[in-house]
C-alpha cells in the first residue's frame, strides 16, 4: 500500500485549498503575516495555508517574497 | 500584523525614497516626482529580481548575462504592473512588499517560458516508463508500486476529462512545471491547478475504490 508514498499525498486535497488566485491576491499580507509568526499566518489565512502546503509554483513564489522582505528587514 | 504597513520607517527612508502614501500618489500622477518614483520602484525590483533569479537558478539552464537579462525583464514588466495596479494597493502590507509581490510572479512566469527554450522533455511525451526514475521507487517493491502505477494509469485514461490527462500526464508523468505549461498552453496558474485539484480527486478516489490506496482523511494543521 505505501510503495510510493509521494504519490499518495500528491493526490490528496484538501477542501479548504483556496486555489492560486486568492493565494496570490494575498501573498504580501501573508509573507508579512509569517515572518512575524507563521503559525498565526496560518490560523489567519487557512485556505491560503492549505493550498501552499499542495501548490509548489505559489510556496516558492512565497520564499522568495519572503526573502526579499527579510533582506529588507535586516538591512534596515 | 507587527509589521509597518508601510514601505520604511520614514525617519530611516533615503532621501529619494517615498513613503507608502507618497509612492501612491508618485505613481499616480505625473512629471519629474512620477519618473523620480518610477525610477527608484524600478532600482529597489531589479534588486529583487537579481536576487530571486538567483535564488532560483537551480532551476534554470542559464548564467551569467542571460540571467541578468532575465531579471532586468522581470523589474521592468513589474515596474508596469504596479503602476497599472497602483490603485488597488489597500496599505494591508508594506508598499514594497506589495510591489516585490509582482517582481517575483514576473519571474516565476518568465522561468516558466524559459524552460520551453531547452526543454527536458517535449510536451506530450507521456513516457509512463520514466517514473520509477524520477520518483526513486524502490527496486525491492517493484511488484508492489508496479500494480499502483498501472491501476493509476487505467484511472487517468478512464477517469479524467481529455484536458485532465493532458494536464495530469504533463505535469506528474513528464515532470513539466506548472508554470511552464500555463506559458505553452496560453492558460493561467489557478486554471491549470484547479484542473489538476480535480484530477487528483478523481484519481484518488478511483485508487481507494479499488483498493490501492487507503482512504486517509485530509489531515488539517
Amino acid at each position: 500500500m505505501n510503495s510510493w508514498p509521494e504519490l499518495d499525498r500528491f493526490l490528496q486535497t484538501d477542501p479548504r485549498d483556496a486555489g492560486c488566485d486568492k493565494a496570490m491576491e494575498l501573498l504580501h499580507v501573508y509573507a508579512e503575516m509569517t515572518v512575524a509568526d507563521p503559525r498565526a499566518a496560518e490560523l489567519a489565512y487557512p485556505e491560503v495555508a492549505a493550498h501552499l502546503r499542495a501548490c509548489g509554483p505559489c510556496a516558492e513564489d512565497l520564499e522568495g517574497l519572503l526573502a526579499a522582505v527579510r533582506t529588507d528587514l535586516t538591512e534596515q | 500584523m507587527g509589521m509597518r504597513a508601510s514601505g520604511s520607517p520614514p525617519e530611516r527612508v533615503a532621501d529619494e525614497t517615498p513613503v507608502p502614501d507618497e509612492w501612491v500618489r508618485a505613481l499616480s500622477g505625473g512629471g519629474f516626482e512620477r519618473e523620480r518614483a518610477t525610477a527608484r520602484l524600478h532600482e529597489m525590483l531589479l534588486r529583487v529580481a537579481r536576487a530571486e533569479v538567483r535564488r532560483r537558478s537551480g532551476q534554470l539552464r542559464i548564467s551569467g548575462p542571460e540571467l541578468d537579462d532575465l531579471a532586468y525583464q522581470a523589474a521592468a514588466d513589474a515596474v508596469l504592473a504596479v503602476i497599472a495596479k497602483i490603485g488597488q494597493f489597500r496599505g494591508e502590507s508594506r508598499f514594497t512588499t506589495w510591489a516585490y509581490k509582482f517582481v517575483i510572479f514576473e519571474v516565476s512566469g518568465k522561468i516558466g517560458r524559459h524552460f520551453w527554450r531547452h526543454p527536458a522533455v517535449p510536451l506530450e511525451a507521456g513516457d509512463w516508463d520514466r517514473l520509477p526514475d524520477r520518483f526513486g521507487l524502490d527496486p525491492a517493491r517493484e511488484s508492489e508500486w508496479r500494480d499502483l502505477a498501472r491501476a493509476l494509469r487505467r484511472a487517468v485514461e478512464e477517469e479524467l476529462t481529455e484536458h485532465q490527462r493532458r494536464v495530469f500526464t504533463a505535469i506528474w508523468v513528464d515532470g513539466v512545471p506548472l508554470d511552464a505549461l500555463v506559458a505553452e498552453l496560453g492558460s493561467n496558474r489557478n486554471a491549470l491547478y484547479k484542473t489538476m485539484f480535480d484530477a487528483r480527486r478523481k484519481l484518488r478516489a478511483s485508487l481507494v475504490a479499488n483498493g490501492y490506496l487507503h482512504e486517509n482523511p485530509v489531515r488539517h494543521s
